[in-house]
C-alpha cells in the first residue's frame, strides 16, 4: 500500500500530462496551471524540510566538533541574518538584504565561476597528455581549433581557420547531434518506464 | 518628398482590410491579424493594431515597427466576436487607415493537429519498448552491451569499504522535474543498498529542497529493503544550498575534508561540473560521472575515471539492476533509435531529390 499509492499517483497524473501535452483546450490548459501551482505548494513544503536539514546538519557539526565545525557557525548566523533581514525588511532594492546580497553573496559566487579557468588549465594538460589514440587525436583536434581561432593561424595558412571551423560544425556537431538523440529516447523511455510502474528505483529499495 | 508621398496616399484612399483568422490548435486565445505593407514604407514609422469587441468601440491593442505584417492577438476570448484595423502611423499622426475586417471569432480545439506527428511517434516509440518488455517478461535473453562505468561501481563501492571512506553522491544540480534528476535518482537507490549491504557512509548533498526531500527517503527505503534500516542516518542526505556556487564550494569543501573514496556526479551539471570534478580528482577518489548535458560531458570525460554519456544515464538503472522489464526497455530504446536513424535517411535522401515537403512532416 505505502508504494502502490505512489505508484498509481504517477501513473495517474503522468498519463494526465501526456495527454494534456495534446490537447490545447482551456480545461486542458487549466488542469495544467493547477498541477504547476501544486508543484509550488509541494515545493514551499519541501524548502521547511531543507531548511530544517541545514540547521541540523550544521548543528550536528558543531555538536560533535567535526573537521572545520566552526565555518558551521558562519553558515548557521548566514542563515539567520539573511533570514531576518528579508523578512523584517523586504528583499526590495537598496534593502540590506539586497546590500549583502549584491556586494557579498554575488562576487562570491563570481568568484568560484573565475577559478573555473584554473581548473581548466589543469583538465587540458591532463587531457591533452597523448598518452592513447584517442587522446592524440583531442590533441591534435584541440591545437588546430585553437591555432584557427586566433590570427596567427591565418598567417600559417589561410585555410586553417575554415578547416577549425569545418570540424566544430561537421565532426563536433554530428557527434553532440549523436548523443542528443540519446538522451531525447533515453528521456522518453525513462518517463514512460516511471510513468507505467516499471522502474521502482526512485520509490526506494527496488520493485517489491 | 516623404511628406508629400504621406499626402498622396492619404488621398488615394485607406488600406485593406486586414487579414484576419483564428489562431489554429489553442485554447481559443489567439486571433492572427495580418495586412498588406503600407506602400511608401520608408515614410511611415509603424503601425498601430486597434481592436473592437462585438459591436464596441475600438481601442488600441498594440503597436508594432513599419517592417512587420503580422501580429497575433493572445488576449481574446473563446466564441466572442472581434473587428480589427490598421493604422500607419508616422510622426505619432495617423498617416492612413485600413478599412475594418469582418468579425472573426477565435475558439478552441480539443486536438492540437500540429502535434499529431508527436504523438504518431510516441505511439510508435512506446509500442516498441512495450513489446520488448513483454519478450523480456517471457523470459528472453537480450544481450546489453559493457557499460565500463557502471561495471566499476561496485568495485567503486567495495573500494570505499576497504578503505573506509564515504562514497560521495552528487544528484545533479537540477530540480526533480528533469528526466536526467529522475535517472540519477533510480540510480542513487541501487547505489544506497550497495552501501547498506557494505555498510559504507554514503553522503548525499542536495541542491534542490525537493530533490533533497525525495533522495532522503529514497535512500532511507534502499537502507530498509537491504536489512539495514539502523544504518541509515539522515544527517548523510542533507540540504546545502540552491545557489550553484555556493553549493559546488561546499560539495569541494566535503571532498577535501571527508576525502571520499569515491564520488559519483549523475545527473544534470551547469558549469560547475569541472570544478567537481577536478577536486575531486586532486582528492584521489575514484570519479564516475554521467550526464546529459552535451556542453559538460568533455568536462567529466576529462577529469572522471569513468562517465556514462548521455543516455547511459538513462540506461544505468537498468544494467545495474539486471531486471528483465528494464533490460526490454532498454532494447527498445536501442530499436526506436534505429528506425528514427532510417527515417531520417530516408526523409534526407528525399529532400535531397527535390521533395521538401517532407520537411514539414517533421515540423511542431
Amino acid at each position: 500500500m505505502k508504494k502502490r499509492v505512489p505508484l498509481i499517483i504517477c501513473m495517474f497524473l503522468g498519463l494526465a500530462m501526456i495527454v494534456q501535452f495534446f490537447i490545447p483546450h482551456s480545461i486542458s490548459a487549466q488542469f495544467y496551471d493547477h498541477t504547476t501551482r501544486w508543484y509550488i505548494a509541494i515545493v514551499g513544503f519541501a524548502w521547511v524540510l531543507g531548511i530544517g536539514s541545514i540547521i541540523d546538519h550544521h548543528t550536528t557539526r558543531i555538536r560533535r566538533k567535526k573537521e572545520s565545525w566552526y565555518f558551521s557557525y558562519v553558515t548557521l548566523f548566514g542563515l539567520a541574518a539573511m533570514a531576518t533581514l528579508g523578512i523584517g525588511w523586504g528583499i526590495q532594492r537598496g534593502s540590506l538584504f539586497m546590500t549583502f546580497w549584491t556586494y557579498i553573496v554575488l562576487p562570491l559566487g563570481a568568484s568560484m565561476y573565475a577559478i573555473l579557468a584554473f581548473y581548466m588549465a589543469s583538465a587540458a594538460y591532463r587531457a591533452f597528455r597523448a598518452r592513447t589514440k584517442e587522446a592524440t587525436i583531442l590533441l591534435v583536434a584541440a591545437f588546430v581549433v585553437m591555432l584557427g581561432m586566433v590570427p596567427f593561424g591565418y598567417y600559417i595558412t589561410p585555410r586553417l581557420p575554415e578547416f577549425a571551423e569545418w570540424l566544430l560544425s561537421v565532426p563536433n556537431t554530428a557527434a553532440k547531434r549523436g548523443i542528443i538523440f540519446g538522451v531525447a529516447f533515453g528521456s522518453v523511455s525513462t518517463a514512460l518506464k516511471i510513468i507505467l510502474g516499471i522502474e521502482r528505483s526512485w520509490l526506494g529499495g527496488g520493485a517489491k | 518628398m516623404e511628406t508629400l508621398l504621406i499626402l498622396i496616399t492619404s488621398l488615394l484612399g485607406v488600406m485593406d482590410a486586414p487579414d484576419v483568422r483564428d489562431n489554429p490548435n489553442d485554447d481559443g486565445s489567439r486571433i492572427i491579424i495580418s495586412w498588406q505593407a503600407f506602400a511608401p514604407e520608408m515614410a511611415i514609422d509603424g503601425y498601430e493594431i486597434w481592436r473592437a469587441e462585438r459591436e464596441n468601440d475600438f481601442e488600441k491593442i498594440a503597436e508594432v515597427n513599419k517592417f512587420e505584417q503580422q501580429y497575433t492577438d493572445s488576449e481574446t476570448r473563446n466564441g466572442i466576436p472581434y473587428r480589427y484595423k490598421i493604422i500607419a502611423i508616422a510622426n505619432e499622426e495617423n498617416v492612413t487607415e485600413s478599412e475594418v475586417s469582418a468579425p472573426v471569432k477565435s475558439s478552441q480545439q480539443w486536438f492540437n493537429t500540429g502535434r499529431a506527428n508527436v504523438l504518431i511517434g510516441f505511439i510508435v516509440y512506446a509500442a516498441i519498448l512495450l513489446y520488448f518488455i513483454y519478450h523480456a517478461r517471457r523470459g528472453k535473453n537480450l544481450f546489453i552491451r559493457r557499460l565500463a562505468g557502471l561495471e566499476a561501481l561496485e568495485d567503486a563501492v567495495g573500494r570505499a569499504t576497504e578503505m573506509g571512506k564515504p562514497i560521495l553522491y552528487v544528484p545533479g544540480l537540477s530540480t526533480i522535474d528533469d528526466i536526467a534528476t529522475l535517472a540519477s535518482l533510480n540510480i542513487l537507490s541501487l547505489v544506497a543498498k550497495k552501501t547498506a549491504e557494505y555498510n559504507t557512509t554514503l553522503l548525499v548533498p542536495n541542491r534542490s529542497p525537493v530533490v533533497y526531500v525525495v533522495a532522503r527517503e529514497i535512500v532511507k527505503e534502499a537502507y530498509t529493503d537491504a536489512g539495514r534500516p539502523d544504518a541509515f542516518n539522515p544527517d548523510n542526505v542533507y540540504f546545502l544550498t540552491q545557489n550553484q556556487w555556493a553549493y559546488t564550494a561546499a560539495v569541494c569543501g566535503t571532498m577535501v575534508r571527508e576525502k571520499p573514496a569515491t564520488n559519483l556526479f549523475l545527473g544534470h551539471f551547469w558549469a560547475e561540473s569541472l570544478v567537481l570534478a577536478e577536486t575531486g580528482a586532486a582528492t584521489g577518489a575514484i570519479q564516475i560521472a554521467g550526464t546529459d548535458s552535451v556542453f559538460q560531458l568533455p568536462f567529466f570525460i576529462t577529469a572522471c575515471d569513468y562517465t556514462l554519456i548521455g543516455e547511459e544515464l538513462y540506461a544505468a538503472s537498468a544494467y545495474l539492476s539486471k531486471e528483465p522489464l528494464l533490460m526490454g526497455s532498454l532494447k527498445g530504446q536501442d530499436w526506436g533509435k534505429m528506425i528514427v536513424l532510417g527515417i531520417l535517411l530516408v526523409a534526407s535522401a528525399l529532400i535531397l531529390l527535390g521533395l521538401p515537403w517532407v520537411l514539414n512532416l517533421f515540423s511542431i
